[in-house]
């Protein structure tokens, strides 16, 4: 029972990141595609967690936290490359 | 080391002297230092004539690659030795000859005498070794210091053109015969020649016998400017007189001629070598002598002369060889035509010697050597004009001189190969006394022409630059001697036939007997009436020279060999270029192409000629459902990259693939490769927006990617091809892994238990300190590229 639910979980994450890929793929503007990724991450987040439950095993929290954190960055990142152009401001110009 | 070595050597130790002799004794004529070691050398090598005359010989060697069977071993034999006095004694001369050919204030004398040592000691060298290497070695010596001294006056064009000439035709053939001696190693084991000699029965019936036979043949006869090689003699003619006389009459052009000889005992039981040797040499003979006539230059009628010459004689040595083919019949015959070859060779370096000290005198005096402008020098220069009529007399083949006795026996071998029809050509043995009988009567004409066309007649001094006058006695002697030879060897040949002409019979044809014995009159015999009729015909046709002169004109200038050969030079190197042209493009597209398409042709032949391809799934873990639907992600969002419409989608999606990875080395355990993929794809992606921010205007443009259908073809080719090999690896694995060691091993030899972490850092840390190092070459180069693009930006 237990491992069925998990397995369900699953197939729904799943499905959720092809419904997000699709959004990546097509998704008609930048910010579009950056939202989806951004959820992207966290559904692997969640993936890796059920993962971990089946495989019974802790070797891949950290890896759950590495991904949040770079999601984070990677779509603070994006926001500003696509408000400022620049994602470092130098106080030299180039 | 014993003397013999020394004397091959001590040409080449005197090089190395002769630039500061001619330094420090600008007053002496640097030539004059030269002159005592080929007299001296000579004086040694004379002394091995009562060696010899036994028929005996000998070795001396000393190790230089010992482990691949090549020492410097030197053999003093009949042959050798007949080569080694031809060298030095006509060296001596012509060395006393330059010494008042060229100017000590305007000539780079330092410059000439060292080629020339150089060209004696390879000479030496050459005619001395025993080993095939060594004597490959100093063959290449000899081409090499022959192009040095043909391009002696390298300011002048035509200079540089005969010396690359003669360059790329020698050194075309001695690369084929060094694949011959290479072949001939294989099948003896031994480099020795003499070694070789004594195994030549057992070689005869070998599959490598032909091709060892054929190249050896293509060296002789690019060296002895046999047809159609022998294009590069007569542009040699650009080299100064002494040279010419030495390198392009008595020596290295005889170098051909020496190797035939010497390998006569190896490579003629197959009667091919005897229709080859025979063959060329009687048509080079007739060609060069047709030629000649043509010619208005005295030098390079005396080339298309010594091309002649040379073709007799390995037209007689091909003849004589016969007497090893076939034992069974009566040897006569074919010794006497090795015995006319030897003769020959002598009575050649003597009168064409003194021919070329002539013409060099003449060219001296007056200024030209062309014959249209000479004539009626007969007063002036009278010691000469009795040296060139002694001369030509003898390459005429007339009596009393050396050349006569020696055409008689040429026409006696030839006349032999028709009688005998050895050569197994049936009709075509006929030809050869016919194609000698003509050849020798435009030998004739030429001899005239030279002597006659520029000693008598008629005196226009208006044409000439000079006042003319009859040379210095000192440049007179050379030529002198050598006529004196002339008539000596033509009156008495028989102090010829025991010393040297019988030992060096011997090394051609071991372990036969015959009689050397050369009598001035043979009775009224054929050969006497084939003379007769030279001299008469050649004397009605020197006569009547201006009316038939315009039959050289029907030969299309098309079919000339000289311009085969200059647009074959120039057709080679624009083909190459237009080849390299054509493939070296400088789009890497086109050269990923070519590596791609390799390695889908390599691979795949590969793996279906090997018959490797092999699909098993007895070792296939079972997929599972999750697997499945990460495969899909990373397919669909790879596939969808080659279609996106903007760069910044290919980027988000390349980023998707890589996150998706990622999840994959999740789901198949491997946390730590998850850790780094994920940081480093963040990380790739950001750079990879950095790019896009950078990148210049013009080329902003978004567009699809154009589709290309060669492009299509040979990815799919490589995903197939890479997907194939996958498999097949897969399914044949041919030893267990070794990763039960690491299992058991991390925390009792290692103290870890991070088994990935403590083979990066224990077990295989190299590996990881060097990635180290690639990582830190990386940030070094990024570094520098963009502090010198601002440093180039803030001087700018």
């Amino acid at each position: 029972m237990f491992h069925f639910i998990i397995q369900l979980s699953l197939v729904c994450i799943s499905l959720s990141m092809l419904g997000l890929i699709y959004r990546v793929i097509k998704g008609p503007s930048v910010p579009d595609r950056v939202v989806a990724l951004d959820a992207i991450g966290i559904n692997l987040v969640a993936i890796i967690a059920l993962v971990s439950i089946l495989l019974r095993t802790n070797a891949f929290l950290e890896v759950i936290l590495l991904i949040g954190i770079l999601a984070f960055i990677g779509t603070v990142a994006f926001s500003k490359y696509i408000e400022k152009g620049v994602i470092i401001e130098s106080d030299r110009d180039l | 080391m014993s003397l013999l070595h020394l004397a091959i050597l001590s040409p080449l130790l005197l090089a190395i002297a002769i630039p500061l002799l001619y330094k420090y004794f600008r007053q002496i004529h640097t030539g004059w230092f030269v002159l005592p070691l080929p007299i001296v050398l000579f004086i040694y090598f004379l002394q091995y004539i009562s060696l010899t005359r036994e028929g005996s010989a000998m070795i001396k060697s000393i190790a230089w690659i010992p482990s691949l069977d090549i020492n410097f071993s030197t053999k003093i034999d009949g042959l050798g030795l007949l080569f080694a006095l031809l060298i030095t004694g006509i060296g001596s001369l012509i060395v006393l000859y330059s010494i008042y050919y060229l100017s000590k204030d305007k000539e780079k004398l330092n410059t000439f005498y060292v080629y020339l040592l150089l060209f004696i000691g390879a000479m030496l060298g050459v005619v001395l070794s025993d080993n095939l290497i060594v004597l490959y070695a100093f063959w290449e010596l000899t081409s090499f210091s022959s192009f040095l001294l043909i391009g002696y006056w390298h300011h002048r064009e035509k200079s540089r053109y005969g010396a690359q000439k003669s360059m790329l035709i020698t050194v075309f053939g001695g690369l084929a015969m060094l694949g011959g001696f290479l072949l001939l190693y294989i099948m003896t084991g031994t480099f020795s020649i003499t070694e070789i000699i004594s195994h030549s029965d057992q070689i005869f019936t070998h599959s490598l016998f032909v091709p060892a036979l054929l190249c050896v043949l293509l060296g002789a006869f690019t060296k002895s400017a046999q047809f159609p090689f022998h294009i590069w003699l007569p542009d040699a003619m650009e080299a100064p007189t002494p040279v010419s006389a030495y390198l392009h009459s008595a020596t290295m052009v005889k170098a051909g001629i020496y190797v035939v000889a010497r390998f006569s005992p190896i490579f003629a039981e197959d009667s091919l070598w005897l229709s080859l040797v025979a063959g060329f040499g009687i048509v080079t003979m007739f060609w060069g002598a047709f030629s000649a006539v043509k010619q208005t230059d005295l030098k390079a009628i005396l080339a298309f002369s010594t091309v002649s010459q040379l073709g007799m004689i390995m037209s007689l040595l091909g003849v004589g060889a016969a007497a090893i083919h076939f034992e069974e019949i009566d040897n006569s015959y074919f010794t006497v035509a090795t015995t006319a070859a030897v003769f020959h060779l002598i009575n050649h370096a003597t009168f064409k010697g003194s021919l070329f000290m002539v013409v060099g005198i003449i060219d001296h005096e007056t200024g030209t050597r062309d014959i249209r402008k000479l004539g009626g020098l007969i007063s002036l220069m009278p010691i000469s004009f009795t040296i060139a009529l002694i001369g030509a007399f003898s390459m005429a083949g007339l009596p009393p001189f050396n050349g006569f006795l020696s055409k008689e026996m040429f026409f006696t071998g030839m006349l032999g190969v028709a009688e005998m029809n050895i050569l197994n050509l049936d009709t075509w043995s006929a030809l050869f006394p016919i194609i000698a009988w003509v050849g020798s009567i435009f030998t004739f004409v030429y001899s005239m022409i030279i002597v006659f066309k520029s000693f008598t007649g008629k005196y226009q001094p208006e044409k000439l630059d000079r006042k003319p006058h009859e040379a210095p006695f000192g440049m007179l002697i050379p030529p002198l001697v050598l006529a004196a030879l002339v008539i000596i060897f033509g009156i008495f040949p028989n102090i010829l036939s025991e010393t040297l002409i019988a030992p060096a019979m011997m090394s051609i044809l071991p372990g036969f007997s015959f009689d050397v014995h050369i009598s001035f009159w043979h009775g009224p015999k054929p050969e006497l009436f084939m003379t007769l009729g030279v001299a008469v015909i050649g004397t009605i046709l020197y006569l009547t020279l201006a009316k038939w002169r315009g039959v050289y004109g029907l030969l299309p200038e098309k079919l000339a060999l000289n311009r085969f050969y200059d647009e074959g030079l120039e057709k080679a190197q624009y083909g190459s270029f237009r080849l390299t042209s054509t493939y070296m493009n400088g789009f890497i597209h086109t050269y990923l192409v070519y590596i791609f398409t390799f390695f889908i042709v390599i691979l795949g032949t590969t793996l279906f000629v090997k018959d490797a391809l092999s699909i098993d799934t007895a070792n296939v873990a079972p997929v599972r459902f999750y697997e499945v639907i990460l495969a899909l992600i990373v397919a669909v969002s790879a596939i969808s990259i080659l279609f996106a419409k903007s760069r910044l989608t290919s980027i988000i999606l390349l980023g998707a693939v890589g996150y998706t990875v990622a999840l994959l080395f999740v789901v198949f355990r491997a946390p730590d490769l998850a850790l780094t993929q994920l940081v480093i794809e963040t990380v790739s992606v950001a750079l990879f927006l950095l790019c896009f921010y950078h990148l210049p205007e013009i080329s902003r443009s978004e567009e699809r990617i154009r589709f290309r259908m060669t492009n299509a073809v040979i990815s799919i080719g490589i995903g197939a091809i890479v997907t194939l090999i996958a498999l097949s690896a897969h399914s044949t694995k041919l030893f267990d892994s070794i990763a039960h060691y690491y299992v058991e091993n991390t925390y009792e030899e290692a103290a870890g238990k991070n088994m990935v972490n403590v083979i990066l850092v224990d077990f295989r840390g190299f590996d990881t300190m060097f990635e180290i190092t690639v990582l830190g070459i990386a940030a070094l180069g990024i570094f520098t590229m963009i502090k010198l693009r601002l440093a180039r930006r803030k001087e700018g």
